[in-house]
This record gives C-alpha cells, structure tokens and sequence, in this order.
C-alpha cells in the first residue's frame, strides 16, 4: 500500500465529515421540538413571550438547519465515494432504511419548512403550528431511521449472505429493530434533548445575567432545567441500559471502553490509563477493584471479558473509545448535577438571583455537543475493525479510489467547513446576542440595522 | 406454491427494476427541474442589474432550495437502495466530480442563511452562493456526460483512472447543463420577478435559448459516435419512425419558447424550457435503455433483491403522492415571495 492509504484517509473522512454534520441534527431535533411547545402554549395562553422566545429561537434553529441539511446530503453520497464495497455488499439492507429516511423526513422537514420560516403572516396560526409539529416530527423520524442503520450495522441480523458476498434481507422487522436499536435510538433523542436543553437553558442564563430580555431568559432557563432535571438522570439510566446490550452484542467494545485486556470476575473500574497496545496492557492506571464488574454485569464477581480473548485483528484500538467515554460519562454527571442544584435552587426561589449558578449554566451550554460528538466516538471506534459487525471488514468496504483523491477532498472539506462552521456559529452567536426583544421586527423600524434584517428582507429597499 | 405464487416471483424480478428505473428517473427529473432554476440563478446572480435585484432573486428561491435539494438525496439514496451495484461503481468513478459539486452545494446554501445576516462580508457570501451554484451546475453536467460515455468496470467494480470523467465529451455536457439550468432560472424570474428584473430575464432567456438549442444539436450528433448501438437504436428504419416524435417536439417547444419571448409571455417560458428539458431527458433515455451503467450493466444486473425493491416500493408508492401535495401546498402559500415582516 502506498503512503496515501485511501482506507484511513476515507475514515479520516468520514469522521470529519460525520462530525461536523452531527452537531446540527444534536441540536435542531431538540429545538424543533421545542419550537412546538413553544407555539402550542403561546395558541393555549395567547401570551406574547412565548411567541417572542419562538420567533427568536426560529431564526437559530433556521442557520442550524441549513447547514444540517447541506453537510447531511455530503453523508448520503460518500457511502457511494467512499465505500462503495459496502454499498455493493450491504445496499440490500442499508439502501431501503436510507431511502425512508429520505421519503418520511427528509421531504417532510423540507416541505413544511418553508411555511414554518416564511409563513408565519401567511396562513392561519393552526397551520403555522402544523407545519412546525411536521418539522420537529421529521427531525425525529430522521433519527428513527438513521440510527436504524447503524445499529443494524452495530448489531446486524435478519439477513444472509449469498456466494458472492452480498447480503440478503430475510426479516425486516429483525434488520429495523436489531438489538442495539432501542437503545441507541432512545440514547441519542434523550442526547439531542439535553443538548437543545443547555443551549437554550445557557442562553436563558446569560440574559438574565446581563440584565437583558430578562423575562425571556427566565422562562428559557425554567424550561431548559425542568427538562434536564428528570431526563439527566434517565439518560444515565438508559446509558446504563445501552452499555449492557453492547457487552452483550459487542463485548470488543466494551473491553476497549473499560481498558481491560484480561478477562476476569471482579474485574476493577479502570478511572485513569493509557491503554498500551504494543505491551497489551495500561500504563499509570488508576482504578477501583471489583467495581467495573458491578457497572457492567451489575454482579460484583461478574465476568468481565478483556481485549486479549479476541484475535488482535478483531480488536478495536483502545485509546479512543476509553477517553471518549470518559469524557461523555464526566458530562453527563456534570449535567445531573447541574439539574439537581437548579431544581433545588428554583424551590427555594433563588433560580435567577444565584449568579454562580447563573454562570455555571452559562458555561455549560456547549457541553451537549461534546457529549454527543465523544459518545460516537465511542460507538463508531469502538466497533472497529468492523463495518458490519462481524459481518464486514472496514478494510473491504472501501471505494476503488486513489489516496490522492481522498486526501484532497480532505483538504477542501476541512476549509469549506472550517469557513461554513466559523461563519454559522459567528451568526448563530450575533442572533443570540441580539435577544428576543427585538423580534417581530417592526416594519421600518430597524432598516439601519442589517444584523436585524432577516433573512429573505429582499426587495425591500 | 399457487400458481400466482410461482408467476410473480418470476415477475418481479423483471418489473420491480423497470418501476424503480421510472422512480428514479422521476426524482432526477423534478431536481434537473428545480434545482436547475435553484442553481441556475445563481450563476445569473452576479450579473444581475443591481444589488436589490440580487435580494429580489434570491428571497424568491429561499423558501424551497431545501425541498428542491431533497430530489437530489433522493436520487442518490435511491440508487443505492434500488440499484446498489450502480451506485457502487458510479460514485467511486465520479469521486471528483461529485464531491465538488457537494462542496458547491454546500457554499451555496448557507449563504441564503448567512448572506442577509452579514454587513461587511457580504460580498463573500454573494461570491459563495454564485460560485457554488456554478461549480455544482457544472459537475452534474460533467457527471451526466462521464456517465454517457461510460465507465471503466472490471469484475462489478469500477477500475478506472481519478480523472476518466473529464473529457472533451463531458465539458461540453458540463457547459450545456450550466445553459440549460440558465434557461430554467430566466423562466423562473419571468414569472416570479417584478418589472424590471422580468425584461432583463426575457434577454437572458433569448440567449440561453440559442445555447442550448446549439448544445442539443452536438449532443444529438456527438453521441452516436459515442456508442454504435445509440446510433443503431435511433435510424434503424423502424426506430426512426418511432423516435422521431422526441426531436420534432423538441424543436417545437424551442420554437414556442422563442414565441414566448417574443410575446413577452409570463408563464410559458418556464414551462417550455421545462419541456425541453423532458424532451432530452426522455431522448437520453431512448439512447441508454436498459442500461445504468452504459455500456455494461443493465439495469436488471444492477437491481437490488427483488425483496428489498418490493419493501421500499410499499412506502414510495403512498409517500410520493403526499410529497409532491405538500410540496405543491407550500410553492402555493410562499409564491409570493418573502417580505422582510413575513420573514421567520
């Protein structure tokens, strides 16, 4: 193989390009949903703030969107430029769960969206928040049918392979609702909820900090944590529940995960390590004796398997999956926390006057998209050297192209992205910063202002 | 096994490949249409007349790129799931293209999002969104002609070089699609603009008219020497009978598009471009059928398990129609286009 290895440079790829196109869906499905609950209080109470807050949080969710959709058409092409073995070999099973995506969210967020960002004067308030519920439930259907493939491809079954390698659907039911489906699916839409839940409870904090749409900013941090105080402690739960299904359907991971190259009961939780493959063992560890076997089987001489019971082919490389994890737990322990203090904060009345806290929240508002960005890795890394677990190779699943192809359309997707993401979160920012109050814009009134002036303000001089 | 039973598995075989070849061709067509006026005006945008003429063009499209780009992940999604074997040869042989016309794609559409949200850069996101729009207009026409030439296959897989695509053949095809799409998006301002802007459309239209009539005629030409069977398949005496309807009505509808102009008509220009537009696409087919990957792979070899072409068959067939309605419902309620109090 020459220098330029097409196979790492189309994972380099891809995981960049992945990457960058799962923050936006993270956080356009939460607010979607948000949105609808947003305008279903503001048609039940008829109160103006929540129109405000909505009409505000529309134009963010509209940047986002945007660049969800254009770096979401870049993943539907590169099962083809990248791995186009995989496509030949698995598009029997992953091309119909796409194709369903495309026909049941795709056209449903596209269709509707223009009337929920354009149509607000336009047709009867009913169907405004008509078109808003069908976004937000084509965001979640995207999620449906997505992560069905990928956990088909994490835990495939319902399916054969035939002489040439190809593989046949025998039960769709069992290739949808494969065994780590639930689970992911349940994880990820929980994921993407906290995420919108910071950001906007982040937000809400740092208005009332500065002083500034202070209402809006109270009712933003109010709803944010009396979403986070109840699902951060589910989602552990449902982590918990997900880790289990994975020791049991990819037991690779998991010893990647956990850095544990023996199997053994009462094997310890491993807080801190360099996980050396050369020697097949950890360097500077820190650990708790017995208590990884109590995390993973939930019995404390449970029998943990570690990387060395696998062929070292079929091993995932450690490192990645057992920082990425850490990093995601550590979050996702900040977030309970964070949600306990606010709730205990908000019964004593001291929510919006505890300025640290206050800050805290503030800080905390990126912290979903870590989380979520970590968690696959775990997922994706993890479940390496397969693409289709123990079905097919990563190796095998790579395009005919040649390195120097990939490599520069590397090259171009790190500056194009790079200018797309620094423009997106500069504007999504400047949004932010200019508050609910000034939306709805009154005609005339801002015309000097260009940074107020929305988006489609065409033809008006 | 019934009898019926043991017919239709012989059946489906055949006809589930032809009724997803239809699908497909149906999802390509409706981008060629829409994201063609989508792309073209942005090709037009830096020479329109003025600044507010730029906002005018761009508010009238900003409500639908999103819908008329989902044609294309349609198209692309499709093939993978209709006719996976297609899909893995064709995309490694148009790597570059493609992901070009991707990176266009992506330019282009933040910049509705970002380009009135900015002051001092906005010159950047007028550059982004003209030289995306052109860039990807250019390698879907590239693609398309990479594709009629044929790729190189080996064993169901693509064997290639990085730069096949790129010929005397598919830069003639690319400028033509860029033309063409010009075309449409003359058609589109007819309708959609105000007064001024609307005559300058009706000169762009008239010359983009020339061009692509011009373009048709070499493409006519050029492609039966591409392949004997083309040229076999449209003058064999039987055939030409019966083909010579596609290039009749083809010079009809330039004609009636040239009246149109003329006429100062506001409607149908746009729709005789669109019919130039069928008109081709249903010629290309005439050239191609059956193959996908021409000249090698039919599009038989290349269907996906009659299963797995029946599963997704069972949601295409309710899910379209309710698509193209919403689809239909929202160019109906956002027509007009956005002013700055309707906005978001």
């Amino acid at each position: 193989m020459s220098e330029l290895d097409p196979l790492l440079l189309s994972r380099i790829q891809f995981a960049f390009t992945i990457s960058f196109h799962i923050i936006f869906p993270s956080f356009t499905i939460g607010l979607a949903a948000w949105l609808v609950v947003l305008e279903g209080l503001w048609l039940k109470t008829g109160k103006q703030i929540y129109a405000d807050i909505s009409r505000h949080w529309i134009k963010i969710f509209a940047v986002s969107f945007g660049m969800g959709v254009v770096s979401g058409v870049v993943m539907s092409y590169e099962f083809g430029t990248n791995w186009s073995e995989l496509s030949r070999r698995g598009g029997n099973v992953i091309g119909p769960l796409l194709s369903y995506e495309v026909l049941t969210a795709f056209f449903l967020e596209a269709g509707f969206l223009g009337i929920m960002l354009f149509g607000r004067e336009r047709v009867p308030k009913w169907v405004h928040f008509f078109a808003t519920c069908m976004v937000a439930l084509g965001t979640a259907i995207s999620a449906f049918w997505i992560l069905s493939a990928n956990s088909w491809m994490q835990t495939p079954q319902g399916f054969r392979v035939d002489e040439a390698g190809v593989l046949h659907v025998t039960d769709w039911w069992e290739v949808i609702f494969n065994p780590s489906f639930p689970y992911r699916l349940a994880h990820m839409l929980a994921a993407a909820y906290l995420t919108t839940a910071f950001v906007v409870g982040g937000v809400g904090a740092w208005y009332v900090l500065k002083n500034k749409s202070v209402p809006h900013g109270r009712i933003m941090l109010g709803m944010a944590l009396s979403l986070i105080v109840w699902l951060a402690p589910l989602q552990l739960v449902i982590g918990d529940l997900h880790g289990l299904n994975t020791r049991e359907h990819q037991p690779a991971k998991i010893a990647a995960i956990e850095a544990h190259w023996e199997t053994k009961r009462g094997a310890p939780l491993v807080l801190f390590a360099w996980p050396d493959v050369e020697t097949e063992s950890n360097k500077y560890e820190i650990a708790i004796p017995e208590l990884g076997s109590y995390v993973l089987t939930h019995e404390w001489d449970g029998e943990v398997r570690g990387l060395k019971s696998f062929p070292p082919e079929d091993r995932p490389d450690p490192v990645i999956p057992f920082f990425s994890f850490r990093i995601m737990v550590g979050i996702g322990f900040i977030m309970i926390a964070l949600g306990l203090i606010g709730a205990v904060l908000w019964l004593t009345g001291r929510l919006y006057t505890t300025r640290w806290f206050l800050h805290a929240m503030t800080w905390a508002a990126p912290l979903g998209f870590i989380a979520v960005l970590a968690g696959w890795f775990v997922a994706e890394v993890g479940r390496q050297p397969w693409v289709v677990y123990n079905v097919l190779r990563t190796a095998d699943a790579v395009s005919p192209v040649p390195g120097g192809s990939v490599l520069t359309s590397i090259i171009l997707f790190v500056i194009v992205y790079g200018i797309v993401f620094g423009a997106g979160v500069y504007y999504m920012g400047k949004l932010v910063a200019s508050g609910p109050e000034q939306t709805p814009p009154v005609p005339g009134k801002d015309e000097t202002d260009l940074s107020h002036r929305p988006l489609a303000a065409a033809g008006n001089p | 096994m019934t009898p019926t039973a043991v017919d239709m598995t012989q059946v489906l075989p055949v006809l589930l490949p032809l009724v997803w070849a239809a699908i497909l061709a149906l999802a390509v067509f409706l981008y060629v249409l829409l994201g063609g006026y989508d792309l073209g005006l942005g090709v037009l945008f830096p020479l329109a007349p003025s600044d507010r003429d730029r906002d005018a063009m761009m508010a009238s499209v900003a409500p639908f790129w999103d819908g008329n780009e989902t044609w294309l992940v349609l198209g692309g999604g499709g093939l993978l799931a209709a006719f996976p074997l297609a899909y893995s040869v064709m995309l490694p042989a148009l790597y570059i293209p493609l992901i070009l016309m991707l990176l266009g794609l992506i330019l282009r559409g933040v910049a509705f999002e970002f380009r009135f949200k900015s002051n001092r850069s906005r010159w950047a996101w007028d550059l982004a969104f003209a030289g995306g729009s052109t860039l990807a207009a250019l390698m879907q026409g590239g693609a398309l002609g990479a594709f009629v030439e044929g790729f190189t296959v080996t064993d169901n897989r693509f064997s290639g070089g990085a730069f096949d695509w790129l010929t005397p053949f598919s830069v003639v095809t690319a400028v033509a699609t860029l033309a063409g799409y010009v075309l449409l998006s003359a058609g589109w301002l007819i309708m959609k603009a105000d007064d001024a802007l609307r005559d300058w459309a009706y000169g762009v239209a008239r010359y983009a008219l020339i061009a692509v009539a011009l373009f048709i005629a070499i493409f006519s030409l050029w492609t039966p020497f591409l392949h004997p069977e083309i040229g076999e398949r449209w003058f064999s005496p039987g055939n030409i009978i019966m083909f010579c309807p596609v290039p009749l009505l083809t010079a009809f509808s330039v004609f009636s598009l040239w009246k149109g102009i003329e006429k100062r008509q506001r409607y149908t220009p746009f729709l005789w471009g669109a019919a130039i537009f069928l008109l081709c696409y249903v010629g290309l087919a005439v050239s191609l059928f059956p193959f996908i990957i021409p000249p090698d792979i039919t599009i038989w070899q290349a269907a996906a398990a009659p299963d797995s072409q029946l599963f997704m068959l069972y949601g295409a067939i309710p899910l379209l129609p309710i698509i193209l309605g919403y689809t239909a419902y929202s160019y109906y309620v956002l027509w007009e286009a956005p002013s700055s109090d309707a906005y978001h």
